[in-house]
């Protein structure tokens, strides 16, 4: 009884997201274990936006002690707590944001468990550094890279926000595109549609269902004709369409003055045309998908996908509406079951038992067959590494000196000064000024390192000893939603994450994505 | 040598110790304050940049400022509101009012982290507010368990700078109208010191938005109404006669039969009450049987019967972090504020995109150009009413239309009170000639979107 009492309470806390999401989704969140390293204010607000929404568990690596300044951007770290490990005073006011989570904390610094302990790290769904040097990042990335554990790398420096996701092969089936094209087979009909348009003589209707006929079986049955006309050829261009249109029109009911009845129906149909006569094609993505990975509709490459079975809404009685809605379900049933055989078959012949994927999931895997996502971060050690350092696209970007790419060199240039200095550039005021030399030694040995002739304007370097390695709140807090909900995406596989590094700046509400 | 050098060192280790504590300690004010408490705040005070606004003056008193004197007012403590609040209170700021007219629900505790489930049924204002002085040591939040519409301009004019985090364009609007209407001009030409700036953040589900008002200056909302397209219902001969969404079945129980049956009495349908909710989603179900419709669950019932927005934490923790660095800009000159709207989408990667919304000249809220009316003398009056309440422009949601007639004011329609609708009723079928209105005669019209009635020219045509 009490299970079922908190599974209702859970479902009411968590209706807003399980509309985003469902059950199934959120279900993998609460699976997951979390490891967060570095409770400062930007891993704080990435955890709080994690434990809202109902991670199974975290756990925060962190070997410093709170200070003064830490208690004053952190929401979750009092003065009260100054003194205190970080790791275990943040974790009590996280866990005390939601009872459904379980938190633990590991007072180390991530170095020291690298030393002793690498594959503490492998339990974890994802890990998240937050504000680590560039070593400990390589260090750890490598790591995190051959157990398959996605990691994502977050920092804050002053008014810039930075991430970097690190993942060989993240899958996505459900990515719910905003903007999907309705999976029809106009131009290919498949038999059962067939019969169905044959089933309605628009010619003979009575007034009532001619006005209440689906815009899809007007356009079927126009086209039925055009292609007759046309040796079955469909309309290519605008002004083939456009006479298509026109031939579709010229069917709408007129009065016996020969004025045009009101049928929004036949509108719909008129308008519709342009995308409903998108040819039925497996787009260059999803042959990408079959080529490489192991994917079970290989046998639907070179034809067509498994028919997706929904229909938009559109005007109709209801009756025509459900029947035309039905003969597309059934379709996709039938598609979905035909995978399933072949599933089957392909499960056997590497020793695997049928079970092992279920119907649930090949069901889920048919209805979003247009909308499959994979995405492949490189390295870290291929990113930093002379070799493979994507000089094309660093140079590029910065053709515009202004623009996102500068924040991502300023911030390589800055680990340089700390792996030079140990220290950050710029953190005391006296320092800002005779730091400004000194980072750009570092600027100018970074590009001449990777070959890169780009030029970083000294307002940049200025600014960034004035950041002084300045945690702004507000700049956390942004990266704390995004990286939060890049983190849900990677859980849940559920919509599509960026790849591979993000660039946020905070002074003029801008941002980028790069693939380095 | 030594003699000469002394003084230099010296002065140089004072110079250095004043900057180690300028930097390392805190200014001892209002006793909440321990060391090292504003660092990440006071690099972007007190030193100078190349990117700052070019008022910006580094200053060891900016953060005196927002201690002190800087007073904030963030409307609603919801999704946004929660985010706000933590944001400036971490920014510096303490001098901040919120206001929120709802109580707290379990289905808030998702992303409203300053309420527990023992905050449920209390009100957010209050319980934010709470929360948020008792974490950080000298914030001073004062809630307000009020509608906005409850205070009038002399409780708006005593902030620097409003944040909203609404979910009602209704509300949004009225706010705009509000802060328009305590502008002052002399002999035409607005007086900046009565601009009170206006962020505004908006989401829903992975969207959001965030701008910068500053009005009478720039885009108001008014003037950007045709990005909140109006909300699409369905249409009644669906409903009534052939639907065929779960949606239809649903609307078609909670628009004619509830008002029918009255299942419950002479109540209306409570969205909250889970006893409502599942005697419309019996009944959907029975209708989408009918038709052999698919999809009618109770969390579709409720999503429709209470219009839900999705919403997560993440989405309103980005735009609200944005909307806080917007009044940290403003209230300190460090930074050129956002010209002047945001717009954010993480279903896909991570998008942001920001322009500068423009204002439109004959806004019906701060353009001060009388708002012009075309119809031939012999339109019906309910024409006119339709095209306040369809107009992509207008969107009114209940306008009440006077005029002055013979000397005297006279109401033409009016829908908020019972007796007065049914007065005036006849009106909307009459044509503006029978109602006694001529060419240029000027009509009032006053509306919940705005806190001032807005003036109309009519203009016969043909």
């Amino acid at each position: 009884a009490t299970m079922a009492a908190t599974k209702a309470s859970k479902e009411q806390k968590y209706d807003r997201q399980l509309r985003l999401w469902g059950d199934h989704g959120q279900e993998t969140l609460e699976n997951a274990h979390v490891c967060l390293i570095n409770a400062t204010a930007t891993g704080t607000e990435i955890l709080k936006n994690l434990v809202l929404p109902g991670i199974g568990a975290f756990t925060i690596v962190d070997g410093h002690t709170v200070s003064g300044e830490d208690a004053g951007n952190n929401f979750f770290l009092s003065n009260n707590s100054i003194g205190r490990n970080r790791a275990q005073a943040a974790t009590e006011l996280l866990q005390e944001l939601n009872g459904d989570v379980s938190g633990n904390f590991v007072e180390e610094s991530p170095d020291k468990l690298l030393d002793n302990d690498p594959e503490f790290f492998h339990r974890f769904t994802i890990v998240i550094g937050v504000q680590l040097p560039e070593s400990t990042c390589l260090r750890l990335g490598s790591v995190l890279w051959n157990a398959s554990v996605p990691f994502l790398i977050c920092k804050t420096y002053g008014l810039i926000g930075y991430m970097r996701l690190v993942v060989q092969e993240h899958t996505v089936i459900e990515s719910h595109p905003d903007n999907a094209l309705e999976d029809l087979r106009l131009d290919q009909p498949f038999e059962e549609f067939k019969n169905h348009t044959n089933s309605y003589d628009l010619d003979s209707m009575d007034k009532k269902d001619h006005s209440h006929t689906p815009w899809i079986i007007i356009v079927a049955k126009y086209l039925e004709k055009w292609l007759s006309e046309h040796n079955d050829q469909l309309p290519k261009n605008y002004k083939e369409k456009e006479a298509f249109r026109q031939t579709i029109r010229e069917g709408i009911i007129k009065t016996d003055g020969g004025v045009p009845e009101d049928e929004e129906n036949f509108e719909e149909a008129i308008k519709n045309v342009n995308t409903a006569l998108n040819l039925t094609k497996v787009c260059g993505v999803i042959q990408l998908i079959f080529y490489h990975s192991s994917c079970v509709c290989r046998v639907f490459s070179l034809i067509h996908l498994p028919v997706r079975g929904t229909i938009p809404d559109m005007i109709a009685d209801s009756q025509k509406f459900i029947n035309l809605q039905n003969v597309y379900r059934e379709k996709a049933m039938q598609d979905a079951a035909a995978v399933s055989k072949h599933v089957e078959c392909l499960l056997r012949s590497v020793g695997k038992p049928p079970e092992s994927i279920s119907e649930k999931d090949i069901k889920l895997f048919c209805k979003n067959a247009s909308f499959l996502r994979v995405v492949r971060c490189r390295s870290l050690a291929e990113e930093y590494s002379v070799d493979s350092v994507n000089k094309d696209e660093i140079a590029s970007y910065m053709d515009n000196p202004d623009s996102e790419m500068v924040f991502y060199l300023m911030l390589r240039a800055v680990d340089r000064f700390y792996q030079q200095h140990s220290r950050y550039p710029g953190v005391y005021n006296y320092q800002v000024e005779e730091d400004i030399n000194k980072l750009k030694v570092c600027v100018n040995s970074l590009l001449q390192e990777y070959s890169l002739s780009v030029n970083i304007k000294d307002d940049y370097i200025h600014e960034f000893c004035r950041y002084g390695a300045a945690e702004p709140h507000t700049v956390s807090a942004f990266l704390g939603g995004s990286a939060a909900q890049e983190a849900i995406k990677i859980i849940s596989h559920q919509f599509v994450p960026f790849n591979n590094t993000f660039i946020y700046n905070a002074m003029s509400q801008t941002s980028a994505t790069f693939q380095l | 040598m030594a003699d000469a050098e002394e003084p230099e060192k010296k002065r140089r280790r004072i110079e250095d110790l004043t900057d180690k504590m300028a930097v390392d300690g805190g200014h001892r004010i209002s006793g909440c304050s321990w060391d090292g408490r504003w660092n990440h705040v006071r690099k972007f005070l007190e030193r100078p940049g190349p990117f700052t606004h070019p008022d910006f003056e580094p200053s060891p008193e900016s953060l005196q400022f927002l201690l002190e004197t800087c007073k904030i007012l963030v409307i609603g403590a919801g999704g946004l509101g929660c985010e706000l609040l933590k944001n400036l209170a971490l920014s510096g700021f303490r001098l901040i009012d919120v206001v929120d007219m709802d109580i707290i629900d379990v289905s808030n505790l998702n992303r409203q982290f300053l309420f527990r489930s023992n905050d449920v049924g209390r009100p957010k204002a209050e319980v934010a507010a709470e929360f948020i002085n008792s974490r950080i040591p000298g914030c001073k939040v004062l809630p307000h368990f009020k509608k906005i519409q409850d205070f009038d301009d002399s409780f708006y004019r005593q902030f620097h700078i409003i944040v909203c985090g609404l979910d009602s364009i209704i509300a949004r609007r009225w706010m705009n109208g509000m802060l328009i209407s305590i502008l002052s001009y002399d002999e035409g030409v607005l007086d900046p010191s009565s601009i009170i700036p206006l962020i505004d953040g908006g989401t829903e589900g992975f969207k959001g938005n965030a701008r910068v008002i500053l009005p009478g200056m720039t885009a108001c909302i008014d003037c950007t109404l045709e990005l909140y397209p109006p909300q699409i219902n369905f249409p009644m001969c669906t409903i009534a006669s052939m639907p065929r969404l779960p949606e239809h079945c649903i609307e078609y129980v909670r628009i004619l039969q509830w008002p029918k049956e009255t299942p419950f009495g002479d109540t209306s349908l409570d969205g909250d009450n889970p006893e409502h909710i599942q005697w419309v989603f019996e009944r959907a179900q029975e209708r989408a049987a009918e038709f052999s419709i698919p999809g009618v669950t109770y969390r579709l019932t409720q999503g429709v019967v209470k219009r839900i927005i999705p919403a997560v934490a993440s989405t309103n923790a980005v735009i609200a972090a944005a909307c806080a660095t917007e009044v940290f800009k403003i209230a300190t000159s460090a930074y050129i504020p956002l010209n002047n709207y945001l717009v954010f989408n993480d279903v896909d990667g991570l998008y942001t995109h920001a322009f500068e919304a423009e204002r439109k000249e004959n806004c019906t809220a701060c353009s001060q150009v009388p708002q012009d009316l075309q119809f031939p003398p012999s339109a019906k009056l309910q024409e006119i009413l339709e095209y306040l309440t369809e107009n992509s422009s207008l969107q009114m949601k209940s306008p009440a239309i006077t005029t002055v007639l013979e000397g005297k004011n006279k109401t033409l329609y009016l829908q908020s009170v019972k007796s007065i609708e049914e007065r005036t009723r006849p009106n909307l079928c009459k044509t503006l000639k029978e109602l006694g209105l001529s060419d240029g005669q000027e009509l009032a019209v006053a509306d919940v979107t705005t806190p001032q009635t807005v003036l109309f020219k009519l203009n016969f045509t043909a």
